[in-house]
């Protein structure tokens, strides 16, 4: 069934891969949704202490005899304090002059907001910084202040080097557990599929009823097309079978009346001539008969081939059966039929096959051994096969090993003049090789005669 | 002793080039040609040199310069006037710190640093050496008959009621000139108001001001004063041969302690040098792999025990009194406390 390539035709390949890549896209997401928070976080928390201090630092400015007093806390700079160590500048302007702190850092402007915020490069390092203003009163006159306090990021970076750390773990562990749960789903979608095979594949040849097994709804329009599929092909098949019965009782009835008309104007004609033409007339209808016969048995064999229905087969009794049943034919030529059964013989096999081999090997034995010669039949166990030997005394295959004489519409070169169609061999050697035998064709090496070996392995 | 005293104060004459005040020049020569370590320190010569001896018996090649200054020169020194060392180690926690806030001192790492606690470093740049307690030295003498004050609430009280007895005889730091003394002050001022309450009734009682623990130490001990306040315990506790004069009382409602810090400045031309002799220090000090070691200050453990000590934390805190406007705003009330008329 490899008409699809199976990378794409693999249900739980597929979909565990889609399911695959959408996880990893996920917790891509998840890993670019949570570090960019985190660094949102970390970046507002560190702005909130800075505002804090610089506030902390505005709240402490007096004016005092006409001068700004500006009394810093202690902990508007402590408290900047973090595992990190991080630097601390500051800055404190008066009216735009440098009233104390670091006179080269850099301010933020706030254009109207109580604070403005700014990351800028400040010696060696990157700075947060935030300025501040506020409006003092000198006796009536603004006194503007601005206060400016910056921070090394050391610690944010620190922070978020953990946080990202620990999401590309979270990350890893999402998609890990996507992933066997990935793997999961696959497997049980498979599995629903892979059970439904089995029940189907499970049951016998002939077992043509409908498929019930439990399977999830996207599956039931599989199954109903199935079960419709084996509706068909049961109708099919018994409606062939039918007809192969029907086909042979349709031939072989008016054959036989038209045979029995052709004996009984045989017997009143008497001018040679008119015998002869009956004689010959007889005989086209006994070919006629007989291949009508051995068609319709290749059909059956060929329908039945493909859906063998096993059971056990009895060889020995088959045998006698089919003997007993010949043996008027044989009577009137004078040929004993011997049968050698040394023991019971148990095969697993479709008895109406084996009849079928059986019958044409013994058809053509009586047919192709000259009369009064002797048929025997050997039935045998060896080696785990059970062989059925039909063995006559006529002039055997001109070449036993001419692999020709079991083909089709194939008969001996020294089969001219006796009624056959050439089916004989091929049935009995498509009936071997559906039961996982063979036949094997030879010339008896004391006098002479055909020998033909069905084997069939013992159950 | 290798090391050789070569010379002595007042070695401005011989370098008229340098701006910053050098109280003593030492140099212990190394063994050959091997390099030479500067270090700038405010740890008085004879305190030190033990340290130095024993860095010097582990790397004999290695020659050394040191230099003692105060602690506001060692600011002055490499801030401003970019001299050339490779090492400098102050009490003053605050101006170190500043110093490594403003990029002038090098990162330095290694397996003892990363040892260190965190409160005893910062920023990889600034490793502390010593707890050194401030302390309340006593004369035997003065205080013979009278009971022992244990804190600063004590003492106002023995003060208040003994004023004729204590009249000149209190001496404590110059915060103007001293760096430990103004760290000293205003990390008690930031703690309790009863400093300043100390510190008016000092004034009013024509407190001396010192600008060194060993001279207060000396005065104590030989009687000048009865009572030193905020002396380095460490130095007090150095002097054996006073033990018989002094009493050395840690306040136990708080005691501050500071943290005697060393960094390697930028200008540092034996970076590596200098980074030896830091894990010598950390080794000598918070291992006690040496006796030698002059600093009887407080040890981890101790702080651990006993609630009353506060290590002053190195931190940005520290730049708030070196602000100046806070300083000198701190220096006005100073002043006016402890600077009273007769």
């Amino acid at each position: 069934m490899s008409l699809l390539r199976p990378s794409s035709s693999s249900i739980r390949r597929r979909l565990t891969l889609q399911l695959l890549v959408s996880a990893a896209v996920l917790a891509l997401v998840l890993f670019f949704i949570v570090f960019n928070f985190a660094r949102q976080i970390g970046s507002e928390s560190q702005d909130r202490v800075l505002l804090a201090s610089a506030r902390s630092v505005l709240d402490a400015s007096t004016i005092q005899d006409g001068e700004v007093w500006i009394d810093i806390p202690y902990f508007a700079f402590s408290m900047l304090d973090n595992p990190s160590d991080d630097r601390v500048f500051y800055q404190i302007v008066q009216d735009g002059d440098l009233l104390t702190g670091y006179e080269d850092l850099p301010q933020a402007r706030s254009d109207g907001a109580e604070a403005g915020f700014l990351t800028v490069p400040y010696r060696t390092e990157t700075l947060r910084i935030v300025t501040l203003t506020r409006r003092l009163s000198d006796g009536g006159q603004p006194v503007e202040v601005t206060v400016t306090v910056g921070q090394t990021r050391d610690e944010q970076a620190d922070v978020l080097n953990r946080i990202s750390r620990m999401t590309v773990l979270l990350g890893l562990g999402f998609f890990a557990v996507s992933a066997v749960l990935a793997v999961l789903a696959g497997q049980s979608t498979a599995s629903s599929l892979s059970r439904l095979a089995g029940s189907v594949s499970r049951r016998g040849p002939q077992d043509l009823r409908p498929v019930v097994a439990d399977v999830p709804s996207e599956m039931r329009p599989l199954v109903r097309s199935l079960n419709s599929l084996i509706a068909r092909l049961s109708g099919a098949f018994t409606r062939t079978e039918d007809f192969i019965a029907e086909a042979a009782h349709r031939v072989r009835t008016p054959l036989a009346t038209v045979r029995a008309h052709a004996e009984n104007t045989l017997r009143r004609v008497d001018r040679e001539e008119n015998r002869v033409s009956l004689r010959e007339m007889i005989r086209a209808i006994d070919e006629s008969s007989r291949a009508a016969g051995q068609l319709l048995d290749h059909a059956m064999v060929s329908l039945r081939a493909d859906q063998l229905e096993l059971q056990l087969v009895e060889l020995s009794s088959l045998v006698r059966d089919l003997v007993e049943r010949l043996s008027p034919v044989a009577e009137m030529r004078d040929m004993p039929i011997r049968i050698n059964a040394e023991v019971p013989c148990e095969v697993m096999g479709d008895p109406i096959l084996i009849q079928n081999a059986v019958r044409n090997l013994l058809d053509n034995a009586v047919k192709y051994a000259p009369s009064d010669t002797p048929i025997e039949v050997g039935i045998a166990a060896e080696s785990g096969n059970a062989i059925i030997t039909i063995r006559d005394h006529g002039a055997g295959f001109p070449d036993p090993t001419d692999a020709q004489l079991t083909r089709r519409f194939t008969r001996g070169e020294n089969a001219a003049g006796t009624i056959g169609s050439g089916l004989g061999l091929t049935i009995a050697e498509e009936v071997a090789r559906a039961h996982q035998g063979h036949l094997v064709i030879s010339n008896h090496s004391d006098g002479g005669g055909a020998c033909v070996q069905l084997s069939i392995p013992l159950r | 002793m290798r090391a050789v005293i070569y010379s002595l104060a007042l070695t401005l004459l011989a370098l008229p080039a340098i701006g910053f005040e050098i109280e003593e020049t030492l140099d212990f020569p190394g063994a050959g040609d091997g390099p030479t370590l500067r270090i700038i320190s405010t740890a008085d010569t004879s305190v030190f040199s033990p340290i130095i001896t024993a860095f010097q018996d582990a790397n004999p090649s290695v020659g050394i310069e040191y230099v003692a200054v105060t602690s506001s020169e060692v600011m002055t020194a490499l801030a401003e006037e970019g001299a050339e060392f490779d090492l400098a180690i102050s009490s003053a926690m605050d101006l170190q710190v500043k110093l490594a806030n403003d990029g002038l001192a090098d990162a330095y790492f290694s397996d003892l640093t990363r040892a260190l606690p965190d409160w005893a470093r910062w920023h990889d740049q600034v490793f502390a050496f010593t707890l050194e307690p401030a302390t309340m030295v006593l004369s035997r003498a003065a205080f013979q008959g009278l009971e022992l004050p244990t804190t600063r609430q004590e003492l106002i009280t023995l003060l208040r009621d003994n004023p004729d007895m204590f009249r000149g005889r209190i001496g404590t730091y110059d915060v103007r000139e001293s760096g430990s003394g103004y760290l000293f002050a205003t990390q008690d001022a930031r703690t309790s108001e009863t400093y300043w309450r100390l510190s008016e009734l000092m004034g009013g009682l024509q407190a001396r001001l010192y600008s060194s623990s060993a001279d207060m130490i000396g005065d104590v001990a030989s009687g000048e004063i009865a009572v030193a306040y905020n002396v380095l315990g460490s130095y007090a506790g150095a002097r054996d041969d006073l033990h018989d004069q002094i009493i050395i009382i840690p306040p136990a409602d708080f005691t501050t302690v500071m943290l005697r810090t060393a960094l390697i400045p930028n200008s540092a031309n034996e970076v590596e040098l200098a980074g030896q002799m830091i894990d010598h220090l950390i080794e000598t000090s918070w291992l006690g792999s040496d006796t030698s070691f002059n600093f009887p200050g407080v040890t981890p453990d101790a702080l651990a025990e006993n609630a009353a000590l506060r290590p002053i934390q190195l931190g940005p805190g520290l730049l708030v009194y070196l602000d100046r406007l806070k300083r000198r705003q701190f220096l006005a009330e100073w002043e006016a406390a402890l600077v009273q008329p007769e």
